[in-house]
């Protein structure tokens, strides 16, 4: 019988500044999340992902990565290329929550009234997702994503290397806490 | 437990067959597709209750699979009318294998059957030539993601660019 060879998952690509991130620069700690913005369980480790950055805002800062799985989930590449188009605008973090907020109207229809809400003109967006402006990136980092051993959604990265572990928030402070720390 | 010679090691010769696969019972085996890469991925069984499910992942990574020339192949126990209602789910477009009948006698001979009656979640990757290149058991109820894969069928384009050199 052979033993389960266990190889622990890391981050390929490393942070730079073309990515999302919320938190201080020089933050402790960097946790970088692979989300498909349709996916149930992104969305239940939405709350919790915000609620760790307000308990350790000088600690921990948040990159955000695209993972649409999209034979699963209809609408999450469409959202995806959709933040992006909100991310060139600087809007990125509005468009993220909306979405992760409204995760019961990503539709093109109820899309469009996000954007807007978000405050950015939704047929200039919508025709930038229409023409794939954004594919390239969102392709780009899933890719960067399944090299680095990327499983499913959510998955984290707490400096550069795979959280196995789940996503409430006692396990996020604790999973923050042991890398601030190591 | 499984085998007990374990998972199929590298430098092996693949063991060759063929079973009824999605979407339509077409019988499928790893032998059809010499010439180039065969991702084979071992499972336990459809319908695993996450968005992580590793089939529908694999699927999703379709175009990266594509850029290597290689063919996946899923398997499990399952029967042709679970893999086919699971394919028809998640979106899979890849075969899924059915080894039903003989019960799990393809993972048996991949060393790849596990005592309660499922395959183990293993993968192995074939060379063109039908040799074993690359195999992995993971933990049942780790999905293994694809890391791995694609870091095996980089090895087999650089061993290949050298022998064409």
């Amino acid at each position: 019988m052979s033993t389960p060879l266990q190889v622990t998952a890391r981050l390929r690509d490393p942070v730079t500044t073309d990515d999302h991130i919320r938190g201080p620069a020089d933050a402790a700690v960097t946790i970088v999340e692979y989300g498909d913005f349709q996916c149930q369980f992104c969305g239940a480790a939405y709350p919790n992902l915000h609620e760790l950055l307000r308990q350790r805002a000088d600690t921990v800062r948040l990159v955000y990565r695209y993972f649409p799985i999209a034979n699963v989930h209809p609408y999450a590449e469409r959202a995806a290329e959709t933040a992006e188009a909100a991310g060139v605008r600087g809007r990125f973090w509005e468009m993220h929550d909306w979405l992760y907020e409204h995760q019961d109207q990503l539709d093109p229809v109820h899309l469009s009234l996000g954007v807007e809400q978000v405050g950015l003109p939704p047929d200039e967006l919508n025709a930038e997702v229409e023409n794939r402006a954004h594919a390239d990136r969102v392709r780009r980092d899933f890719v960067g994503g399944i090299r680095s051993g990327v499983n499913g959604t959510p998955t984290l990265f707490v400096n550069g290397v795979r959280h196995d572990g789940g996503y409430d928030l006692p396990d996020l402070l604790t999973a923050a806490d042991a890398a601030a720390n190591a | 437990m499984s085998d007990p010679n374990g998972l199929i090691q590298p430098g092996r010769t693949a063991p060759g067959f063929t079973l009824p696969a999605t979407p339509d019972g077409a019988l499928i085996g790893p032998e059809q597709f010499r010439g180039r890469p065969v991702v084979l991925a071992f499972y336990p069984a459809d319908w695993s209750p996450v968005c992580g499910d590793q089939m529908a992942l694999y699927q999703s990574a379709a175009p990266v699979f594509a850029q290597y020339q290689a063919t996946v192949l899923g398997l499990s126990v399952d029967s042709i009318w679970s893999h086919r209602a699971f394919a028809e789910s998640r979106g899979i477009e890849f075969p899924l294998l059915a080894d039903f009948e003989p019960k799990g006698e393809v993972a048996r001979s991949y060393g790849a059957y596990t005592s309660n009656g499922e395959a183990a979640r293993a993968l192995v990757v074939l060379n063109p030539a039908g040799t074993v290149t690359w195999s992995y058991l993971s933990p049942p109820d780790v999905n293994p993601g694809a890391d791995g894969i694609f870091d095996a069928l980089d090895q087999l384009a650089a061993d290949r660019k050298v022998m064409a050199g």
